[in-house]
C-alpha cells in the first residue's frame, strides 16, 4: 500500500492542473483576436471627413482642427496647479474631478481631460506643456459648419455609442459617426476609412514594434466629399419666414425628385452641435419636449393632408371614369349622407372639377370619393382600388430614399377597414377620406412628392438628398422615374382647377406677378389630449404648390401648426418661396414681413396654460415688432 | 550474452519523455526570449541560444554518466554526497548573488548552482544509507541520521535565501514512507498543514475550537481510555503549533512572502484591498494568468503569443516558461505539458519499484518524488492553486545547472535501471 501514496498523488495533481487548466483556458478563457488583445496596441489613423456642398457648389460643411488636453495619471508629476488651470480656463474643482474620472478610467492609459480647446488656447498652451509632465495635447478634427442653417438636413457628428459598435464592428469606442441628417445617411462615404497599425506593447506600456511587421496594418482612405440638392439661398430663406412657427417644408425640384429645401420649424444653429458645447446644447434640445427641435417635421411629422388631398380623389375619379370634368354636382352648402351632413365652406352652387378644386368644395369630392367606391360592387373592393392608386403617389409608405428619417403615414386599403369593420362596410363610413380628413395621414414630403407627380403629369422621381458624390454614380432608384397609376391626360383638369385656385380661389391674394403657379389649400382639424379630455386646436394651415405651369421648376408642401386657414400662413410662405426660387427675387415686401411679424406661439401656449382657451376665427393675432424679428440667416461663410 | 545487449536494456520510454520535455522546454524559451529576428540559434547572447548549447552539452554529459559502471554510483554515493555539501558551503565565501539569492558560483561569463546538483547528490547518499544493511528505518535513531543528510543540504540552501530549493527535499518524505516510516508522521504532516491553514484561514480561536471538538470526540468513542492527559497535551501541542504559524505569517515573514500567502488563502477581507494587492503584489501571478487564459483551447501559435512577445510576464523564460505554453499551445499543449510529466514521473515510480537492489529502488523512487514536487509547485503556482514560490519546471526553464542537475538525476537512475538484471 504504501507505494500507492505518491503513485496516487502524482495522478491526482495531474488530474487538478488539468481541471485549473480547463478553467483557465476554456471555461474562464480571454481568448481574443488582436483587436481586444490588451498586448496590442491599436494606433488608428483617422482621414479627412468629406465636405458637404450645396447644389450650387456652396461649401456647408467642412473641419477644423481641435485639441484636447489629455492626461496619463501615473505619469504626472507634481505641477502649478494654479497656473495650468488658468491656462486651461478651468477652477481647482474641475482640474480635480476630472483628473479624478482619469484615474478611475485608468492610471496607464491617456483619458481626456480639457476637450476641444480653442486655436488660441492651443497656441499659449502649447509653449508650456513642457512643464506638466503627463499631460499632453492630441489634436482632432471637429465638424466647421460654413452656415447657421439647415441643421435638420446637415445633421451632427458624435461618438459611437455601444449599439453603434454592435451594429457596426468598423466603429470603435471614441470614434466619432453621423448621428443625424446628411451626417448620418452618408456617414459611410464622408468618413472615409480609418487605417491601423498594429503595435506590440510590453508590460510597461511602451512600444516595442510593429505587430508581424505591419501585416496587418492598413493606411487610410480619405472621405468623399458629397453635394447635396439643398439650396441654401431657399433653405436659409424657408427658415427665415418660418420663426416662431412650428410646421415642416419640403421643396422637390419635379424634374429629377432634388429636394430643394428641407425645413423643420423650429430649428438651432447646427454649431450648437459642435466641440466643448456639444453635449450642453445637445441635451437642450433633446429635453425641449415640447418644441422638439431635433424633430424633423418635414420628415417625420404625420397629419392629416386635408384638402390638397382632394387632387388625389379627383384624379382617382377621372382614372376610374366615374366623374367627368365638365360633370356638375350642385353643393348645397354640404353633403347629405344618410342621415348625416357635411359642411362645406365653399358658398354653394354648380361646381365642375375645376370649380370644385377652386373653391375647394367638400360636397364636390365626397360625390366623387362615394363614386369611386361604388364602382365596383362592393365598397370594400372600391376601397382598395382607391388605396392602390393613392400609394402609386408614394403615399401610405417609406419613400425609400437617403434620408435618416421618415414615417410611413397611412393610406388605408381593404385590410386596414376589414380590422375597423368587420361586420359591413359602405362608402359613407370613410366619406372623410374625401377631403383628407380621416384615416389619410401624410408627412410633408411625401405631400411634397405627389405635388412633384402631378406638376410632372404622372411620376416622379423619389425625393433625395444627394446630387453628387465625388467619383460616384448615384443609384438608379434616384434617376429613374416612377410611373402613377393616374394617365397623363387626367393631370390636365386637375392642374387647371390648382392654377384657379391662384387665379380667383383661395389663393388669390397670393399670386406672383407673371408666373403661373398652381397650387391648392388645406385647413386641417386637429386634437390634443389635455387632461384626457380631447379637446380640439386651432386648424393647422397646409399649402402645396408647384410653377411654373409648364415646366415646372419647383414643387412644395407647406405644413404650418395650427395656422388656421391654408392661406394664412401656408400659403403665403409658398407663394414667397416659389418666387424667391423661379425670379430670385421677392417682390412681395409686405407679404415678408406680415409673416415675420407674426408669430403663432401663443398658439402653441394654449393647450400648456391650463386655462380654457379658444381657437381657429376666434383667436387673435400675435403681431411681434419688426426689431424683434431675427434677420435673414447670414448665409455668406461666417 | 547479458553483457553483449547492456546497452540495449536502457528504459527508452524515459529517454524518449525526457527528451520530448526538453525539446519542447526549448521551443518555448525560444518564443519567451527572442526579440527581432533570429539570427543564429546558438547565439552565446540570447537565452535561447545558451540552452541549446546547454543541451547539446547535457547530451555529452548524458553519454558519460551511462558508460560509467553502475556500481560507482553507489560505492561512491558518499563521497559525491560530501562534495555537494562542500559545493554548498563554499557559496557563503564564492556565491554570487542573483536576485537577492546567494546560490550561484560566477565561473566566468557562466555561472553554477551548486543546489542544481545537491538533489542528485542527497538522493544518492540517502539510497546508499537506507539500503545498508544495518539500517532499521522504524529506529528512532536511524531516521534521525536520514532526517539530518537530507536536512544539512536544505538547510544551507535556505541560508542562501533559496526557499523554493529548500522545498524541493520535502519530497524525499515520500521515499522514506515509501522505505517504511511510520505512518505516525504521514499523520502528523498533515495534521501540521490543515492546523497551519487553518489557523491562518480562521484565525487560532477557531481553530482550537474545533480541534478540541474533534480530539475530544475522538477520545470518547475510544472504548479503551487513554489517560485524559494525552488530549489536554495534544490540544496544547496543536495551540502552540497555530501560534507559531499565526506568529510566523503576523510578524516574522517578509513582506513579499506574507503577501503571497495573503493572496493565496484570501485572508484580506476587505475584496478592494485584496484586489489592489492582486494587482500589486502578485503582479506576476496575475499576468501569468492571463497568459495562460489568452491560450484558448487551441493556443495562439508557435511566436505568436502577443503577451509572449511583449514579455508581459517577468521572468518568462525560466520559472514562468508554462505560461508561454499556454498562450501559445493553448489548453492542448498544457495539458501535453501535463500529461507528460505525469507520465515520466510514473514511469520513473514504475522502473524504480520493479528494481531489485534497494539502492536502485530508493534511488529512483527520489528521483520520480523530486521531479514530481518540482512539477507540483512549479505549474501549481504559475496557476495561482499555491503561494509563489521560486522554482524552475525541470528541461523546460532556462538554465544550465538546471537542466544538467536534472539530466545526472534522471540518467544515473536509467543507468541503475539498465543495471538491475546484472548480478552486483
Amino acid at each position: 500500500m504504501r507505494q500507492l501514496l505518491l503513485f496516487l498523488t502524482v495522478i491526482l495533481v495531474g488530474i487538478i492542473f488539468t481541471a485549473r487548466l480547463f478553467y483557465l483556458q476554456i471555461y474562464n478563457s480571454s481568448f481574443n483576436s488582436i483587436f481586444d488583445d490588451n498586448a496590442i496596441r491599436k494606433v488608428y489613423d483617422y482621414p479627412k471627413r468629406g465636405f458637404v456642398y450645396d447644389r450650387n457648389g456652396k461649401l456647408l460643411v467642412a473641419n477644423q482642427p481641435s485639441y484636447d488636453v489629455m492626461v496619463i495619471p501615473r505619469e504626472i508629476e507634481p505641477l502649478d496647479t494654479l497656473e495650468f488651470c488658468k491656462l486651461l480656463k478651468i477652477d481647482k474643482a474641475r482640474f480635480d474631478s476630472q483628473l479624478k474620472k482619469a484615474k478611475n478610467y485608468s492610471w496607464r492609459l491617456p483619458s481626456p481631460f480639457v476637450s476641444h480647446l480653442s486655436k488660441e488656447d492651443y497656441a499659449v498652451l502649447q509653449e508650456k506643456m513642457r512643464k506638466y509632465t503627463g499631460f499632453h495635447i492630441q489634436k482632432r478634427s471637429l465638424r466647421q459648419y460654413e452656415t447657421t442653417i439647415g441643421a435638420n438636413v446637415l445633421g451632427d457628428i458624435g461618438e459611437v455609442n455601444n449599439r453603434d459598435i454592435a451594429n457596426d464592428p468598423y466603429y470603435k469606442i471614441g470614434d466619432l459617426m453621423g448621428k443625424q441628417g446628411v451626417e448620418k445617411s452618408y456617414d459611410s462615404i464622408l468618413r472615409g476609412r480609418k487605417g491601423i497599425k498594429f503595435i506590440q506593447k510590453d508590460r510597461f506600456n511602451r512600444n516595442i514594434g510593429p505587430y508581424k511587421d505591419g501585416k496587418y496594418d492598413t493606411l487610410p482612405q480619405q472621405g468623399k466629399d458629397i453635394k447635396i440638392t439643398i439650396d441654401s439661398e431657399l433653405q436659409a430663406y424657408g427658415e427665415w419666414l418660418m420663426q416662431n412657427k412650428r410646421g415642416g417644408i419640403i421643396a422637390l425640384e419635379p424634374s429629377s425628385g432634388e429636394i430643394l429645401a428641407m425645413i423643420a420649424a423650429p430649428t438651432y444653429n447646427p454649431n450648437d452641435l459642435v466641440g466643448r458645447k456639444r453635449s450642453k446644447n445637445y441635451t437642450k434640445l433633446y429635453n425641449d419636449s415640447i418644441a422638439k427641435p431635433l424633430f424633423n417635421r418635414s420628415l417625420q411629422g404625420i397629419y392629416n393632408p386635408g384638402s390638397p388631398f382632394k387632387l388625389m380623389n379627383s384624379l382617382i375619379a377621372l382614372q376610374e371614369g366615374v366623374i367627368s370634368n365638365t360633370e356638375k354636382v350642385y353643393c348645397h352648402n354640404g353633403y347629405k349622407y344618410g342621415n348625416r351632413f357635411m359642411g362645406c365652406h365653399c358658398g354653394g352652387g354648380s361646381r365642375d372639377m375645376s370649380l370644385g378644386i377652386q373653391k375647394s368644395c367638400n360636397a364636390y369630392f365626397a360625390t366623387a370619393y362615394r363614386r369611386i367606391l361604388e364602382k365596383p360592387a362592393n365598397a370594400r373592393e372600391g376601397i382598395e382600388i382607391w388605396s392602390n392608386h393613392a400609394k402609386s403617389f408614394g403615399l401610405g409608405n417609406f419613400l425609400n430614399n437617403d434620408l435618416a428619417v421618415g414615417q410611413k403615414g397611412r393610406i388605408p386599403d381593404k385590410a386596414y377597414y376589414k380590422r375597423a369593420y368587420p361586420e359591413r362596410f359602405y362608402s359613407t363610413y370613410t366619406i372623410s377620406n374625401a377631403i383628407g380628413q380621416g384615416e389619410v395621414v401624410t408627412t410633408p414630403i411625401q405631400l411634397a412628392n405627389m405635388t412633384a407627380a402631378i406638376a410632372n403629369r404622372g411620376y416622379y422621381y423619389t425625393p433625395h438628398i444627394v446630387k453628387a458624390i465625388e467619383g460616384e454614380t448615384l443609384p438608379d432608384k434616384f434617376t429613374t422615374p416612377k410611373y402613377t397609376t393616374i394617365d397623363k391626360k387626367h393631370f390636365e383638369p386637375v392642374i387647371e382647377g390648382m392654377l384657379k385656385v391662384y387665379e380667383k380661389g383661395t389663393a388669390s391674394s397670393l399670386q406672383v406677378k407673371g408666373l403661373e403657379i398652381c397650387g391648392k389649400t388645406g385647413t386641417v382639424e386637429n386634437f390634443v389630449i389635455i387632461d384626457s379630455v380631447k379637446t380640439q386646436l386651432t386648424d393647422h394651415s397646409i399649402f402645396v404648390a408647384f410653377a411654373p405651369k409648364d415646366n415646372p421648376k419647383i414643387a412644395l408642401a407647406i405644413f404650418v401648426e395650427n395656422g388656421y386657414f391654408g392661406s394664412r400662413f401656408a400659403g403665403k410662405i409658398a407663394s414667397l418661396m416659389i418666387e424667391k426660387y423661379v425670379n430670385k427675387k421677392i417682390t412681395r415686401k409686405d407679404l415678408e414681413n406680415w409673416l415675420l411679424t407674426h408669430s403663432l406661439e401663443n398658439e402653441y401656449a394654449k393647450p400648456y396654460s391650463g386655462e380654457p382657451f379658444k381657437i381657429n376665427r376666434e383667436t387673435q393675432y400675435q403681431v411681434i415688432p419688426m426689431e424683434e424679428v431675427i434677420g435673414l440667416p447670414d448665409n455668406s461663410n461666417p | 550474452m547479458r553483457q553483449t545487449d547492456r546497452h540495449f536494456k536502457f528504459d527508452w520510454i524515459t529517454i524518449l519523455l525526457f527528451f520530448i520535455l526538453a525539446g519542447f522546454g526549448w521551443l518555448n524559451i525560444l518564443s519567451a526570449s527572442h526579440s527581432g529576428e533570429i539570427v543564429d540559434y546558438f547565439s552565446f547572447t540570447e537565452f535561447y541560444g545558451k540552452q541549446l548549447v546547454f543541451i547539446i552539452l547535457s547530451i555529452v554529459l548524458i553519454i558519460l554518466i551511462l558508460s560509467i559502471d553502475a556500481k560507482f554510483y553507489e560505492r561512491f554515493s558518499s563521497i559525491i554526497y560530501f562534495a555537494s555539501l562542500l559545493s554548498l558551503i563554499g557559496l557563503f565565501i564564492f556565491g554570487k548573488n542573483i536576485n537577492g539569492a546567494t546560490s550561484w558560483y560566477d565561473l566566468g561569463g557562466m555561472t553554477l548552482q551548486p543546489s542544481e546538483f545537491a538533489k542528485a547528490a542527497t538522493a544518492l547518499a540517502v539510497a546508499k544509507y537506507i539500503s545498508d544493511l544495518q539500517t532499521d528505518i522504524k529506529q528512532f535513531k536511524h531516521q534521525i541520521r536520514i532526517f539530518a543528510i537530507i536536512v544539512i543540504p536544505a538547510f544551507l540552501i535556505l541560508l542562501q535565501k533559496d526557499a523554493g530549493s529548500t522545498l524541493v527535499y520535502g519530497a524525499f518524505f515520500f521515499v522514506l514512507y515509501r522505505e517504511g516510516l511510520p505512518k505516525i508522521y504521514l499523520i502528523l504532516g498533515s495534521i501540521l498543514i490543515v492546523l497551519a491553514i487553518c489557523a491562518l484561514k480562521f484565525g487560532v480561536i477557531v481553530t482550537m475550537l474545533v480541534a478540541a471538538i474533534v480530539v475530544f470526540g475522538y477520545y470518547f468513542t475510544l472504548k479503551k481510555k487513554p489517560s485524559f492527559f494525552q488530549p489536554i497535551i495534544a490540544l496544547v501541542i496543536a495551540l502552540l503549533i497555530s501560534f507559531v504559524v499565526r506568529y510566523t505569517y503576523d510578524s516574522l515573514l517578509p513582506f513579499h512572502q506574507k503577501d503571497r500567502i495573503t493572496i493565496w488563502l484570501s485572508l484580506e477581507k476587505d475584496a478592494d484591498k485584496l484586489e489592489k494587492m492582486k494587482k500589486e503584489a502578485a503582479y506576476n501571478l496575475l499576468e501569468s494568468e492571463k497568459a495562460i487564459s489568452a491560450g484558448g483551447f487551441k493556443g495562439k501559435g508557435f511566436m505568436e503569443g502577443t503577451r509572449t512577445t511583449g514579455k508581459f510576464v517577468p521572468e518568462q523564460h525560466t520559472d514562468y516558461i508554462f505560461t508561454t505554453v499556454g498562450e501559445e499551445w493553448g489548453f492542448i499543449g498544457s495539458f501535453g505539458v501535463v500529461l507528460i510529466f505525469v507520465l515520466l514521473i510514473l514511469r520513473i515510480l514504475h522502473l524504480a519499484e520493479l528494481q531489485k537492489s534497494q539502492f536502485s529502488r530508493v534511488y529512483g523512487y527520489a528521483v520520480g518524488a523530486i521531479l514530481f514536487i518540482h512539477f507540483l509547485i512549479n505549474i501549481g503556482m504559475v496557476m495561482g492553486l499555491i503561494p509563489t514560490i521560486g522554482i524552475p519546471l525541470p528541461l523546460f526553464s532556462y538554465g544550465g545547472s538546471g537542466l544538467w542537475g536534472f539530466t545526472i538525476l534522471v540518467f544515473i537512475f536509467v543507468k541503475l535501471d539498465s543495471n538491475r538484471i546484472n548480478e552486483w
